[in-house]
């Protein structure tokens, strides 16, 4: 090698710090083996949820279900998991390198993502690998029309969603005695947005809903400004306010009517924001009246207080939310699998989760099953509404503890 | 649709893109003299926000009344910024000043993430939510005194710029480098000063900012496009232009979602953008680039 | 730097560059399914970042809104297979063009209306997002509920519908990295690459010289665009779903650029030193903060950017270029 004379300290430094780094690297991840198969011991579930970037905020609420769940699920004498969190950055590449990371590192069940996007790179992961992959929430159809054996959902699809919406929508106007004759559709522009936009043309036709909608407006994930979109909607004269937003939007918008001056008969949410715990405290008085359609836990059920109990503990202050609910649910069906497949094989543990009955659960519905395509096509949505600072639940029947507060007081009068 | 409902979103239109104006002339500012490309613009304005956010809070203050101590530390972490670091990459091409600041970004955006978490902060004042009535039109009271102060703090900067020996130094610098350093001006540091000016709109655009929308860290990127889309439209190195391109750009957005889909309103931006840099590069108020 | 395009293939470079080769060849034998994906992710940064490279590292026009390319590819050849069945590598006739008329609109107009440097960049940029826009709210792609390629099976390996398992995929980037190379070693040493040196280094002198400017800078965008789209085609294929507000996003264009800025413009070995060190670094990062159990999101990213920073002030010229004099590589500046 040719000595140059300039060969200083801070040159070996560079080069060594680089070299080091890929080295490193390389020697860090390269473990060769991979699934540990075996017997006894706690169940290794690798957890992946966007923890930061832009989804941080929902897979950080996520991850609330995550510390929680070990507690709650040892007191139902459920077998114990060995928990290993990952952060997919909000990003579909890191998704699935963290996704294969974990399995590398001995993971024999996976939990996750939140994001379609996402979730569809980590469930070929899964399914390649032959480890089993539990959703807990993530929206699109195609997910589970694949022809998986390995991936296993337990939340509603879009339509689905869309169709409990427009059912508990009549019981919601039945039990309030009135209904609005038009809508405004306002939705937001993002994957979630539009599936249900699109969900909403499909399935409406089949329900024979009382109203029309006036008009669809559509508005940029990274508005910083609704007040255009609320004047258009307001604009239309319609009685009531179909929404699909998510949290600041459903901010932002709200503080639009209250400027704009324009109190619609109800503010129907089919998606998140509108219940949330920000959402709340935020607006204060100015939260009570929305009434949201979204999977939700059912009041009634047992697990529900356990859970709530649980979540007060940890997260003093935090109310009980769909992003809890159904992260703890895929953990329920990990620990509910092992203990029935007695083994932790990745396949013995796909065919228990296959024949999963769970009907002491949280989520609305009947319980946790799957179908043949690995969806759980019995789970309900609800019906909620903000009353006094509170989350109520106005449908379906056998959860419902309230009655609706119809029409929604006015922006104007509350102070 | 009632005309009305179209005079108030271009009123709307206009007092956001005040306040949007005053963000963007902090980039003319740092574009026009020290001519980086600040890519951490949005990012900066992030820290402002959170600032604001935090003091006015824990505090119970006015957003407004921190416009101008806000203004100051951001001002203080400009002017430090380019001393310390982006100085040694003037002389550096473009794509390396890019991954500097990018690489800011990044750092600043999760720190923020870990400092403050996911969640919305947003600062509660009593006018929040109030609206004037004139006539007609219903007119955002927030966005009434944010669009005030970005005038006000505007023509400020406009004076300085005009009136003080710095401000003519730094204009002078700006113009011309070499001719700047022959007659004994210490570029370094008017260069650290400018930046410190840049940075200073922007904490008080933040600040200003506040009152419409809530802090998030990943609001970044958003704005410092929006910046760029701005300055360049309106003007690089022309104060006004800044302030104009803003409202411009402003109105054009709140009509186009009004006429159209609002989620294709970003897209009449980027196709004035594209426009303006075609056939007339210097901005519409700008001057002809030597 | 000027040096750098022009400097011989010694043959010590050339037998590092075969070492390195051959253990690319022989690594789904050799390490983890993880690590596997891993090298996929380089090798796919190294690709993109080559192609990027030849409009910035070898004719000197910074595109900021690469992005852009790599969705056209994947859209076309993804809306090609889910509608009309037709596989990749035909997708790919469609995914080029498409992509290289994208690439000589922006370059035309930029070009003739004598949009430069920075400028130039925000014009790219600007395109890229209005691009991003448009997709999000075309319904004939799916807007942004995402566009998803039917995931048949995995059992075997059909190179023609590019299905199947990570390891033909890896030598599928593996192959196109192994391509692009050689295809820009080529363009370097022929008449076009000192026509595009001649460019960036002085544009009005290489006019004097009587170069057509315009022409070879119409080139090297329209080739670099065609090549980029391979990437996306690659990435719709490989990962089945394309959401608009993903695929073109600006952060996906600052992904491209960062590995050969970090690695070195300009050099041929640049945009692969580059991928390695930054996927190399950021899975480092990772698997150290779960050897030491810190948890909390963001804190890797933080390191990442800090890394970063000190790269690009301590390393004016990238990464390669003192690591090739350390090794001994090329003539004196390169």
């Amino acid at each position: 090698m040719t000595r140059k004379s300039q060969s200083h300290s801070a040159r070996i430094t560079r080069r060594v710090f680089t070299a080091g780094v890929g080295a490193a690297g390389f020697v860090a991840g390269a473990a060769p083996f991979n699934i540990v198969r075996g017997q006894g011991g706690p169940l290794k579930v690798g957890v992946l949820l966007p923890r930061s970037g832009l989804q941080a905020g929902i897979g950080q609420d996520c991850q609330r279900g995550v510390t929680i769940a070990p507690g709650v699920l040892n007191s139902l004498g459920l077998p114990a998991l060995d928990i290993m969190n990952a952060d997919t950055e909000s990003n579909v590449d890191t998704a699935r390198a963290r996704a294969e990371k974990l399995i590398n590192d001995g993971a024999q069940l996976l939990v996750g993502a939140f994001d379609s996007g996402q979730t569809t790179a980590i469930a070929q992961v899964a399914e390649q690998k032959g480890i089993p992959l539990v959703i807990n929430i993530a929206g699109a159809p195609q997910i589970t029309e694949q022809g998986y054996k390995f991936v296993f959902r337990n939340f509603p699809t879009g339509p689905m969603i869309v169709g409990d919406a427009f059912a508990n929508q009549k019981e919601v106007f039945a039990a309030a005695g009135s209904e609005p004759k038009t809508v405004v559709f306002l939705h937001i522009n993002d994957t979630y947005g539009t599936a249900i936009a699109g969900a909403v043309e499909h399935v409406m036709p089949k329900f024979d809903m009382p109203y029309t909608i006036a008009e669809k407006i559509s508005y940029d994930p990274a508005a910083r400004d609704l007040s255009v979109e609320v004047a258009k909607a307001k604009a239309t004269n319609a009685d009531a306010l179909l929404v699909v937003s998510r949290l600041n939007d459903a901010m932002l918008l709200t503080r639009e009517l209250v400027k704009q001056r324009w109190t619609p008969q109800a503010v129907l949410s089919m998606g998140p924001g509108w219940y949330e715990d920000q959402y709340l405290r935020t607006l204060g008085k100015l939260a009570d009246g929305p009434i949201s359609f979204v999977p939700w836990y059912d009041p009634h059920k047992k697990l529900t207080a356990v859970l709530e109990a649980a979540l007060a503990k940890a997260d003093p202050g935090i109310n009980l939310n769909t992003n809890h609910i159904f992260t703890f649910e895929a953990l329920l069906v990990a620990a509910d699998a092992y203990k029935r497949a007695g083994s932790t094989d990745p396949k013995a543990l796909a065919d228990a989760i296959r024949t999963t009955n769970i009907t002491d659960n949280v989520s609305i519905g009947p319980g946790i099953s799957f179908n043949a395509k690995g969806q759980n096509d019995k789970v309900k949505d609800g019906a909620i509404q903000n009353v006094g600072g509170k989350l109520v639940t106005l449908a379906p029947k056998e959860a419902a503890n309230a009655k609706p507060v119809w029409p929604m007081p006015s922006y104007a009068g509350r102070g | 649709m009632p005309l009305d409902v179209y005079l108030n979103v271009a009123v709307g239109g206009v007092l956001t893109g005040l306040v949007y104006g005053l963000l963007a002339l902090g980039l003319s500012v740092i574009f026009g003299v020290v001519r980086v490309v600040n890519f951490a613009h949005g990012e900066m304005m992030t820290i402002a926000m959170f600032i604001a956010v935090v003091l006015c809070t824990g505090f119970h203050l006015d957003p407004l009344l921190l416009l101008v101590p806000i203004a100051a530390v951001l001002f203080a972490f400009g002017y430090v910024l380019q001393r310390g670091l982006i100085n040694l990459f003037i002389t550096r091409p473009e794509h390396t000043q890019f991954l500097l600041l990018v690489a800011l970004a990044i750092v600043i955006t999760n720190v923020l993430l870990i400092v403050f978490g996911p969640d919305a902060r947003a600062v509660q004042t009593s006018y929040a939510l109030d609206s004037f009535q004139i006539g007609p039109l219903i007119v955002d009271a927030a966005k009434v005194y944010a669009g005030l102060a970005a005038i006000v703090f505007s023509a400020a900067l406009f004076a300085f710029f005009r009136f003080t020996l710095v401000g003519k130094a730094i204009r002078a610098a700006a113009d011309n480098h070499t001719g700047a350093l022959v007659v004994g001006l210490d570029v370094k540091r008017l260069y650290a000063l400018t930046f410190g000016l840049g940075a200073a709109c922007v904490g008080a655009a933040g600040t200003m900012l506040t009152l419409l929308v809530d802090a998030t860290p990943m609001l970044g990127p958003s704005y410092t496009l929006l910046s760029f889309v701005i300055v360049i439209t309106g003007g690089l190195g022309s104060l006004p232009g800044a302030l104009f391109g803003g409202m411009l750009i402003g109105v054009t957005e709140a009509l186009a979602g009004l006429l159209f889909t609002p989620s294709i309103k970003s897209m009449f931006a980027f196709a004035i953008l594209v426009l303006v840099l075609l056939f007339r590069p210097q901005g519409i108020l700008g001057k002809r680039l030597a | 730097m000027s040096a750098l395009l022009s400097a011989g293939v010694r043959p010590r470079g050339a037998l590092l560059l075969a070492a390195l080769l051959a253990v690319l060849l022989a690594a789904p034998w050799i390490v983890s399914d993880y690590l596997l994906t891993i090298l996929i992710i380089i090798l796919y940064f190294a690709y993109t970042g080559q192609a990027w490279n030849i409009m910035m590292g070898f004719a000197g026009q910074l595109s900021l809104g690469h992005a852009l390319y790599l969705g056209l590819g994947g859209y076309a050849a993804a809306t090609l297979f889910t509608q009309f069945g037709i596989g990749p590598w035909l997708g790919l006739l469609m995914a080029m063009p498409i992509a290289a008329a994208g690439g000589a609109i922006i370059g035309f107009l930029a070009f003739r209306f004598g949009v430069t440097g920075v400028y130039f960049a925000i014009l790219t940029i600007a395109f890229a997002e209005f691009t991003r826009i448009g997709f999000d709210n075309w319904n004939f792609v799916n807007a942004s509920s995402g566009l998803f390629l039917p995931v048949k099976q995995y059992a075997h390996n059909d190179l023609w519908r590019l299905r199947g398992d990570p390891t033909m995929f890896y030598y599928v980037i593996l192959a196109a990295t192994v391509a692009l190379f050689v295809l820009c070693h080529f363009l370097i040493r022929s008449r076009v690459g000192y026509f595009w040196l001649a460019i960036r280094e002085d544009e009005l002198a290489a006019r004097a010289a009587g170069i057509n400017t315009f022409r070879y800078k119409m080139l090297a965008v329209m080739v670099s665009a065609a090549v980029t789209s391979f990437g996306g085609v690659f990435y719709a294929f490989f990962y089945n779903n394309l959401f608009p507000e993903q695929i073109f996003s600006i952060f996906r264009s600052i992904e491209i650029i960062l590995g050969p800025i970090i690695g070195g413009i300009g050099t041929l070995v640049g945009p692969l030193v580059g991928a390695f060190v930054l996927t190399g670094l950021a899975e480092t990062l990772n698997s150290t903060m779960t050897a030491f159990g810190i948890d909390l999101p963001g804190v890797k990213q933080v390191f990442y950017g800090v890394c970063l920073l000190i790269v690009v002030v301590a390393l004016p010229d990238g990464v390669w270029p003192p690591l090739a004099r350390r090794l001994g590589i090329g003539r004196d500046d390169s």
